[in-house]
């Protein structure tokens, strides 16, 4: 019987990491010396899973690791070993290797094996003298039992009168040694009590085996492994004079027992039965196909019980409904159009709750993000000689999964940036009059349809002078432009730029902020940031809750509808003339205020016939992508509503400018307009009609 | 076939029993740790227990021994699936009732063959 152990390893990977993740906060928390048991068993256990499911399921590699961590935990949870802070951080290290080594197996990518025996080394080291090469047992079994293949043995049993009560039984051992060979019994019942006095639970029995045929000793011990300390037992090889007979006798066997000859009791049937049984399971194999590997791609998601529960309610009302509806339609008239109209507000409400609830199987809690900061601050502080404290809020506040993934690495790099950045050392908070140690404080919350994060830090504050004089450095800003506070700081999101003085290893080269915006905007979402010098910095993150619904404003443009992001739209105007200008002949742009936008015509973009080509009059909505901005001329505005997003590229292929599709309550499909692309398409535009008068 | 309750607190560990199992024609049913195996057995009755014997609130060992002080469960083979190699846990094992081991690591044959020895 094969059974493919992959499709076992996904789960396995998710529980591991979870366990990883639990030795890691527990660690966290550890003090040297001062280790309380359960949270030593806690981290154990987590080690001991990892390590069986590892050798379970073909990752020699972590289980060999895993099986020095878990080594020194068990010194440690008997008491044998301290726990030292030099044990802590090679416990953490180790946490970390076997997760990359367990990632690396998920991608099918090398692991960095001088880092691991680096680690592992370590482990070694500390196992130190006191791991000694433990006598390999299965080889020295295997070694002693080629020697003793005999003929034919002679098994003395003698169970101990409570060897019933582990559930082990004589004749399930019988039967088991009757399958090795040529098996014959004589019970000695000196033992037995009068029947007055027997207690049926207890073993009275002992026996004399014979057991004929070319069996190893290994194989009889097996049978009795279980029982050994519950009996006296004594397996001697048939050397006397009749070997030759039973020699003769196995040689028969075959036959004998082939032809069902029965040759003692009824323990000698099971060869047949065992025979049956096999073929069974064969043939049980071959109705059960090998399900196919999962690819490591396929990731899986852990749903509460109780949102598989709602749903399944919500199906049995759609049921109820529909069943409703169709019975009213099969004999209508128009007396029934109230119940029609209760019907399909009833349909709609289940929908709704349906379709909630099936988003609500994607979301997870934000504590999944959250968790890996506990670390990263403690790792961080002691690099940095900082003191800081992070504190959590709102872990329990859901978002997508999907979202969650992509949101884990810009919040890496903010907090980051707070610790580095926003907390000041140690001596200048005492000097500033502030407590010697700083916190960070993550929160996160709903607020309408989105979810917002907070990384707050009671550090320094954004330095408006430094960050200022440093734009106008690059020629980001002009020398006497008056820009207001907050403008100043979204400058901190421009490609490239870095106040801090020195570049330290943590952060500082400049490089990510703009990543950082970029991934959020990427996400429908936006960031912003708060200051006030000496008290610290808050950044918001704002975030869909989930990227499969999008709040859309639907626009016409001739006959077609399509979705601009809501979030993207700054605002709609009509165009007044006088507010155009040209440029270079070609280009146009609107002068909003201080801004100029070019005009972008959806029309020409996606080649359609409108309404209107004139600007005077017309309907400008002014959008931002990528933090351009541009104006998009539109004949009307429609109304605002969520829609689904249909991937273009899964159902079609990809076009530039557009993000996706959705169908409308009619049945139309709209679509949805990629706005950041639109900009930057509009831009080339310009570029190349530049390029073209500069040829000319 | 047999009614088989396996106890383990690993899902993939528990998701390769109780698959091997089914497939092999046997009953399964799946406790995450030694309480809820127990809560389970007090209203049931089964053919075998498979049982880990590191998990949280209630080890395998202390499953077994409060297994054995059910009336249903006087003679149930109760089998520990046990990663210690050593002697120790094994008769600890025994002396709280359990009837024999599986050492970890075991493939879906070997388990089989093992549980054969008991269901017969």
């Amino acid at each position: 019987m094969s059974i493919d152990m992959e499709q076992f390893k996904v789960t396995f990977v998710e529980e591991s990491l979870e366990g990883l993740d639990i030795m890691e906060s527990v660690l966290l928390d550890m003090h040297p010396g001062a280790a309380d048991a359960e949270a030593i068993d806690n981290i154990f256990r987590a080690a001991h899973s990892i390590k069986g499911g590892a050798a379970t399921f073909g990752l020699g590699d972590i289980a060999n690791f895993t099986h020095v961590v878990e080594t020194l935990l068990d010194e440690v949870r008997n008491g044998d070993r301290d726990i030292t802070q030099d044990a802590i951080v090679l416990f953490l290290s180790s946490v970390d290797c076997i997760r990359e080594m367990l990632s690396a197996d998920q991608n099918g990518e090398a692991v960095d094996h001088a880092h691991i025996e680096q680690i592992k080394a370590g482990l070694d080291k500390m196992l130190g003298s006191k791991q000694e090469s433990e006598p390999d047992s299965s080889v020295s079994d295997t070694a002693a039992s080629t020697v003793t293949k005999e003929n034919g043995w002679k098994i003395i049993f003698k169970p101990f009168p409570g060897m019933l009560r582990t559930g082990n039984d004589v004749v399930r051992m019988f039967r088991e040694l009757a399958g090795l060979g040529d098996f014959s019994a004589v019970v000695d019942v000196e033992n037995l009590p009068p029947l007055v006095d027997m207690d049926p639970e207890e073993a009275y029995l002992n026996w004399h085996i014979t057991l004929n045929g070319e069996i190893e000793k290994s194989q009889i011990s097996e049978i009795f492994e279980w029982v050994e300390d519950d009996c006296e037992l004594e397996i001697l090889p048939l050397v006397d004079s009749n070997t030759e007979i039973v020699a003769a006798n196995s040689n028969e066997m075959d036959e004998i027992t082939e032809e069902g000859t029965p040759v003692d009791l009824q323990v000698a049937s099971p060869p047949l039965e065992r025979r049956a049984e096999e073929d069974r399971r064969q043939e049980s194999d071959r109705r059960q196909p090998a399900r196919k590997a999962s690819s490591p791609e396929s990731s899986s998601i852990r749903v509460g019980i109780d949102k598989v529960d709602d749903l399944i309610n919500m199906v049995g009302e759609l049921v109820i409904t529909q069943s409703m509806l169709s019975q009213l339609g099969e004999d209508f008239d128009m007396g029934r159009v109230e119940r029609l109209n209760d019907g399909l507000s009833e349909l709609e409400r289940n929908t709704r709750e349906l379709q909630e609830s099936v988003m609500r199987i994607r979301m997870l809690p934000i504590s999944f993000a959250f968790n890996r900061f506990p670390r990263m601050v403690h790792d961080l502080s002691a690099k940095l000689d900082k003191k800081i404290e992070l504190t959590m809020s709102g872990e329990q506040t859901e978002l997508d999964k999907t979202v969650m993934e992509k949101i884990g690495d810009p919040l890496v790099h903010l907090v980051r940036n707070s610790i580095d950045h926003g907390i000041e050392t140690p001596e200048a908070r005492k000097a500033a009059g502030k407590p010697e140690t700083g916190v960070v404080n993550l929160n996160a919350y709903h607020q309408g349809g989105n979810i917002i994060i907070e990384i707050n830090d009671d550090g320094a504050g954004l330095n408006y002078e430094k960050i200022l004089a440093k734009a106008i450095e690059r020629g980001l800003v002009g020398e006497n432009e008056d820009l207001p506070e907050e403008k100043v700081y979204e400058l901190l999101f421009e490609p490239g730029f870095s106040t801090a003085d020195v570049v330290s290893d943590v952060s500082g080269r400049g490089v990510g902020m703009d990543v950082v915006k970029r991934n959020i905007m990427a996400l429908g979402g936006r960031v912003d940031v708060k200051s006030v010098p000496g008290e610290g910095s808050t950044f918001t993150i704002r975030l869909p809750l989930t990227l499969a619904i999008l709040d859309g404003q639907l626009v016409r443009v001739g006959d077609n509808t399509y979705i601009i992001p809501l979030v993207s739209i700054v605002e709609s105007l009509l165009v007044d003339q006088k507010n155009v200008n040209e440029i270079a002949g070609k280009a146009e742009v609107y002068q909003l205020r201080s801004d100029y936008l070019p005009i972008i015509r959806l029309y020409e973009v996606f080649g359609v016939e409108p309404d209107r080509r004139s600007l005077d009059d017309g309907l400008l909505v002014v959008v931002e992508g990528d933090s351009k901005k541009g104006g998009l001329l539109v004949d009307e505005l429609l109304g605002q509503q969520q829609v689904v997003i249909k991937s273009l590229e899964t159902n079609f292929r990809r076009v530039e400018g557009l993000s996706g599709a959705t169908i409308l309550g009619d049945g139309t499909v709209a679509l949805i307009v990629d706005v950041a692309g639109v900009v930057r398409l509009s831009r080339e535009d310009e570029r190349c009609s530049n390029n073209q008068i500069v040829a000319a | 076939m047999a009614n088989i309750l396996a106890v383990d607190d690993s899902a993939s560990m528990r998701q390769m029993v109780a698959f091997t199992l089914k497939g092999a024609g046997h009953q399964v049913t799946e406790a995450v740790d030694g309480q809820a195996a127990l809560d389970v057995a007090k209203g049931q009755k089964f053919d075998l227990v498979l049982t880990d014997v590191n998990m949280p609130r209630m080890d395998g060992i202390t499953l077994a021994r409060e297994l054995r002080s059910l009336p249903n469960f006087k003679f149930t083979p109760i089998l520990m699936l046990t990663t210690e190699a050593g002697l120790n846990k094994k008769q600890e094992g025994k002396a709280a009732g359990a009837t024999g081991w599986i050492v970890k690591p075991f493939n879906p044959e070997q388990l089989l063959a093992t549980i054969k020895k008991v269901t017969g």
